[in-house]
């Protein structure tokens, strides 16, 4: 079993109003050090999968196919050498 | 004309498009469910709006991967018409039948009013009856319509006339003011490059009967109906 962590963000040149928004409330509470706030989604996805070039495949292959929309977003992941199912 | 009215979980304008293309335009009409896979010999199939499959991970992203999406796929390939409606322009997006992508509305809010759109085109098989530059009066009920497109697809929408829908002041004008959403180009509605797919942010289901305050939404069905009697050859 292995874990991914997967990361989707939007692409740098694509308008994040969800950011923009954050930024505002965070300047509001006063931390005025704040340049830039970019939002995007994280997921833990447990694969089994033989090896880790296998479950990298897999997961790879989601991203492409569901996980981020290529328009406006990339993705980027990291995977955990065999971890325990979680419960 | 036979219409098919996709249903997905969580399709909320179904049964308005149903009544209309039913009650208003005598039509045939009937529901197709998502897990089917035969589109039963319609003639147009309509992604209603709505919230399918709760708008999970990204609106529309989840709904292109229902049975009866691939069935949609190959009608279109063959040239049938497909008219997708706020959720269903995001599934036609997600779906990769339509360039593009519906973004979250820029200032974040949830909008349900009535807009300006201006016609841009009235070759389609969707605007018809419309009068090239027409202002027609649509509701809008969105929090997703802000149109995006890398600055090459923009250009190709533009040089190829698929443009169909502009959002514009009540004189027409194109400005940013009668922009309810962010959309580049105010662009509410685009057709594919062959023309036969179209997908549309405001709700033409909701405005055809003086009752509910206007009827305009009427000239797109009426497009879909003229368009199949003149391949008929009945006009």
């Amino acid at each position: 079993m292995f874990l991914a962590r997967v990361y989707v963000t939007l692409k740098p040149a694509v308008n994040d109003p969800q950011g923009l928004t954050i930024l505002g409330g965070l300047h509001t509470l006063g931390f005025a050090s704040v340049e830039q706030v970019r939002m995007g989604k994280y997921l833990e996805i447990r694969v089994d999968a033989p090896d880790a070039d296998a479950a990298r495949a897999q997961v790879e292959a989601m991203c492409r196919k569901l996980l981020a929309n290529p328009v406006i977003e990339e993705f980027r992941f990291e995977l955990d050498a065999p971890a325990p199912a979680a419960g | 004309m036979k219409f098919g009215v996709v249903v997905f979980p969580g399709t909320w304008s179904d049964m308005d498009c149903y009544h209309v293309l039913d009650t208003v335009l005598h039509q045939e009409v009937r529901y197709l469910w998502h897990q089917e896979t035969d589109l039963g010999g319609a003639d147009c199939v309509i992604l209603p709006g709505g919230f399918s499959y709760g708008d999970y991970l990204r609106a529309g992203a989840l709904a292109r991967f229902a049975p009866i999406m691939g069935a949609v796929a190959d009608f279109a390939a063959r040239g049938g018409l497909v008219l997708g409606i706020c959720n269903g322009f995001q599934i036609l997006c997600e779906s990769g039948l339509l360039p593009g992508v519906l973004m979250r509305n820029r200032h974040l809010q949830f909008r349900c009013q009535w807009v300006h759109l201006r016609a841009e085109r009235a070759t389609t098989p969707f605007s018809g009856a419309m009068q090239p530059g027409q202002v027609l009066r649509m509701p809008i009920s969105h929090g997703e319509g802000n149109y995006y497109a890398d600055a090459e697809t923009l250009a190709e929408l533009e040089r190829r006339g698929q443009v169909v829908f502009r959002y514009c002041a009540a004189d027409g004008r194109i400005t940013e003011g009668a922009n309810p959403n962010g959309a580049l180009r105010n662009i509410a509605g685009i057709v594919n490059r062959e023309g036969n797919v179209l997908g549309m942010m405001p709700h033409p289901e909701r405005c055809c009967e003086p009752l509910v305050g206007g009827a305009d939404g009427l000239l797109v069905f009426q497009s879909l109906v003229q368009s199949s009697l003149k391949a008929l050859g009945a006009v």
